[in-house]
């Protein structure tokens, strides 16, 4: 039977084409990967194969033609044997672009896209009583052997977990708990580890990512990104990655530009991941364990400052706590202050300092970066009237400038004063003491910027 | 253990049985027609974006296939299509994949690159060079962690074997002796880049020589080689060997991608690598002087005519995933 031959589309973006050269004339045979003509695209001159074997029966586009749209039928195949007569009996009107369906059938969308809210006020959490002082080291350590315990499918992979028992002691013990086959030391190599971690995590396992420093996870930002997140996406559900990215994060002290970056607002950016940031104990405890137990990549940012700080934990054998809940860890009805991690110490101490001076600071941890539980925070703002984001990172597109936005989008009408973001400066950080020192955030910081907004 | 770059011992009859034979030119010529297919519906415009055809190393998962248990992952690069047809999943779903349709293995949310089947054991279908390589060295972690006796199928390009992560998979592999076969398909483009421009390295099968791990040199284009050659490396590494790599001596006919003129080369390479080296005329050939009669030929070209027929008209008719498909899928339990 006769069939047209449609003027291919040789590139992602190509509309139309110029139909540079016949190679074959009216009357030749082809077969299945001869070259029939030269198609000129905006970018080159490409060789359209035949697809199907017959004879090329009319052209109908000459050579040398310029604008010829994609699937225009350009001539007529015949099967060998046929009559070039056979040709009149298509209809070689323009065919519809496929294209063109596609975008008709896009809904306009009800209104613009907005950023994600979330509804987190009806998370209650448990009463979980009595508690016991450990440091934030020690509730990262009983979180994973809780987690491991729980779940034969749970193990810990990283640099220096095993042997060396952690070069930040956090696994310190596990080891010998567990063995070498759930506790696995890892060559110098975060690209090929972290990759091979997401390849388990889809293939049925637990594991748990240590990076020495979350810094490292540079040299495996594709894996988390690309391959971590997406996948689920990508396979229509059909994958999962139950897997946790952890790790000291942001600045230590006098280590120098490259190994003190926080990276939470780099993580937060990406869907398909969830990002938690604990400050105390009992954050670090409960939300580490909420990590190892979802079913999504979750990236824990810890801190150093942190591991030897000592803060009350629930001793309860169960705690844990819900991925995306903030908690008010100061009551206050003048202002917002919004941190994470390290930061929330210092908005306390800021917050004490207001108090001094007659201003009440409302201080909320956020705890969890992405999910952002802006329910809590917006709840606050249209009770302060003001909010002061806190962030030992960068300024430019950091979690501060979407907490600044969220409370513009969401409290624009309950706020007396316009939305500020408390930073560290827009540098590498230095290693001199000194200046190290004036790169980050402290108190005075933030009690200047909440001054400023009382007009001061 | 060296590299054995002789050819597989063929001294006990012949390599492949009749239904190996048999099984492997129904799978060889199904995926050059899916194939011919798609470059088609691409040129119609029902395929977009990035579609990269696999065109002239189908001997390459066929052999591997046949090699091949139940339970056995295999994982690949964006040059997918074959892997995919050959691990079972359906010309259907595959073809709405790559027309973007509700019907494709990903809804129509992953395309040609990405696509996935957990059914099957296929995991992608990647878009990055090389990622595949280290996640699929994961996929040999699950099988060593649960000791369930699977070997996981890690195919990548020559191209990609330049990657840091390639050899960061190879040594973590071979520590921990993981049950992965490695096998790079040398087409000898990465996209316009020859192998003798990209790589310092002119023997791959060497290239994990550096870490105790044996491998072999296959021609693959005949469909016989690979399978013998397949077949002990998954010996190898089921028995708790460790890795194992394969270099695969193939050829790719089309382009890169649809979009690519293929000027790094001569035309003349391409016809001649087509008329002597062929990998479905090759085993046809094999398989007339076995007196396996025409009707065979003829009745399995019908069958694979009519299946890509059928695909390629579910995959023009299956309707576009729904708008609120936008949002499901991105995190499990939302």
């Amino acid at each position: 039977m006769a069939s047209p031959i449609l003027m291919p589309a040789l590139s992602p973006t190509m509309e139309e084409g110029t139909l540079a050269r016949w190679v074959k004339k009216e009357g030749d045979v082809v077969k299945p990967g001869e070259v029939i003509a030269e198609i000129e695209t905006d970018k080159a001159t490409m060789e359209m194969e035949a697809v199907e074997e017959g004879v090329l029966g009319r052209i109908l586009i000459t050579e040398g033609t310029d604008h010829v749209a994609v699937n225009t039928p350009i001539a007529v195949l015949l099967e060998e044997g046929e009559d070039a007569s056979a040709a009149d009996a298509l209809d070689l009107g323009p065919k519809t672009e496929p294209t063109a369906k596609v975008e008709k059938n896009i809904p306009a969308p009800a209104s613009a896209p907005q950023a994600p809210t979330s509804t987190t006020t009806d998370i209650v959490e448990p009463e979980w009583g009595e508690t016991a002082e450990i440091t934030v080291r020690e509730a990262l350590r009983d979180a994973m052997a809780a987690e491991m315990r729980r779940d034969e499918d749970v193990f810990l992979l990283g640099e220096e977990v095993a042997q060396y028992q952690g070069a930040y002691k956090v696994s310190q013990g596990l080891l010998d708990e567990f063995g070498d086959k759930r506790v696995m030391d890892m060559p110098i190599t975060e690209h090929g580890f972290t990759g091979m971690a997401v390849g388990a995590a889809l293939s049925g396992v637990k594991p748990i990512v240590e990076f020495m420093t979350m810094n490292f996870s540079l040299q495996a930002v594709d894996h988390i990104i690309n391959s971590a997140a997406k996948t689920r996406y990508m396979s229509g559900g059909q994958m999962s990655c139950p897997i946790v990215f952890r790790g000291p994060n942001g600045a230590a002290a006098r280590v120098g530009a490259q190994h003190s970056q926080c990276f939470g607002s780099w993580y937060a950016h990406i869907p398909g991941l969830k990002v938690v940031a604990p400050w105390s104990a009992a954050d670090a405890k409960g939300l580490l364990r909420a990590a190892i137990r979802d079913p999504n990549p979750v990236v824990v940012l810890e801190n150093e400052i942190l591991y030897g700080k000592k803060f009350p934990c629930p001793v309860d054998e169960d705690f844990i706590l819900p991925i995306g809940k903030a908690k008010i860890e100061r009551e206050g009805k003048d202002v917002t202050l919004v941190a994470f991690s390290i930061m929330v110490g210092v908005a306390l101490e800021a917050a004490e300092l207001l108090a001094e001076q007659g201003i009440e600071a409302e201080v909320i941890n956020l705890r969890t970066l992405r999910p952002l539980d802006t329910e809590t925070i917006i709840k606050s703002v249209k009770k302060t009237s003001r909010i002061v984001s806190v962030e030992e990172g960068w300024p430019v597109a950091g979690i501060g400038s979407e907490i600044c936005t969220v409370a513009v989008e969401q409290a624009f009408d309950w706020l007396d004063a316009p939305p500020a973001r408390v930073c560290g400066l827009d540098i590498p950080l230095p290693y001199a003491a000194n200046l190290e020192k004036l790169a980050l955030p402290k108190p005075e910081w933030i009690v200047e910027a909440v001054r400023k907004q009382f007009g001061d | 253990m060296g590299s054995m770059t002789d050819a597989p011992n063929r001294q006990n009859g012949p390599a492949l049985s009749r239904e190996e034979m048999e099984r492997a030119y129904r799978e060889m010529l199904l995926v050059r027609r899916f194939e011919e297919k798609a470059g088609q519906l691409y040129g119609m415009g029902l395929i977009g974006g990035f579609c990269h055809l696999y065109i002239g190393q189908e001997a390459v998962v066929a052999g591997i296939g046949l090699a091949m248990k139940k339970g056995d992952r295999s994982i690949t690069s964006y040059r997918d299509h074959g892997q995919m047809l050959v691990a079972g999943m359906t010309a259907r779903g595959v073809m709405a994949e790559l027309t973007g349709r509700s019907g494709g293995y990903s809804h129509g949310k992953g395309g040609s690159m990405h696509m996935f089947s957990k059914e099957q054991e296929f995991y992608g279908g990647h878009g990055i060079v090389g990622a595949q390589v280290a996640i699929g060295t994961g996929l040999a972690l699950t099988s060593a962690y649960k000791n369930d006796g699977a070997v996981s199928i890690v195919y990548f390009g020559e191209g990609a074997s330049n990657q840091g992560q390639v050899y960061e998979s190879f040594n973590l592999a071979a520590l921990h002796k993981l049950p992965c076969l490695y096998v790079i398909e040398n087409n000898r483009y990465g996209m316009g880049t020859s192998i003798e421009r990209s790589s310092a390295s002119k023997d791959l099968s060497k290239n994990a020589a550096p870490w105790g791990i044996p491998s072999r040199k296959v021609d693959g284009m005949d469909v016989a080689a690979v399978y013998q050659a397949a077949k002990e490396a998954m010996e190898h590494c089921r028995s708790g060997k460790g890795p194992f790599l394969l270099e695969m001596e193939t050829y790719r006919y089309r382009g890169h991608s649809m979009s690519d003129p293929a000027k790094y080369r001569q035309r003349s390479e391409v016809d001649e690598m087509r008329r002597t080296r062929d990998p479905i005329e090759t085993l046809k050939a094999e398989m007339i002087k076995h007196g396996i009669d025409e009707s065979f030929f003829k009745t399995v070209e019908q069958d694979v005519k009519a299946t890509v027929k059928d695909a390629a008209e579910f995959a023009e008719t299956s309707p576009e995933p729904d708008a609120s498909e936008l949002w499901t899928d991105v995190l499990v339990g939302e």
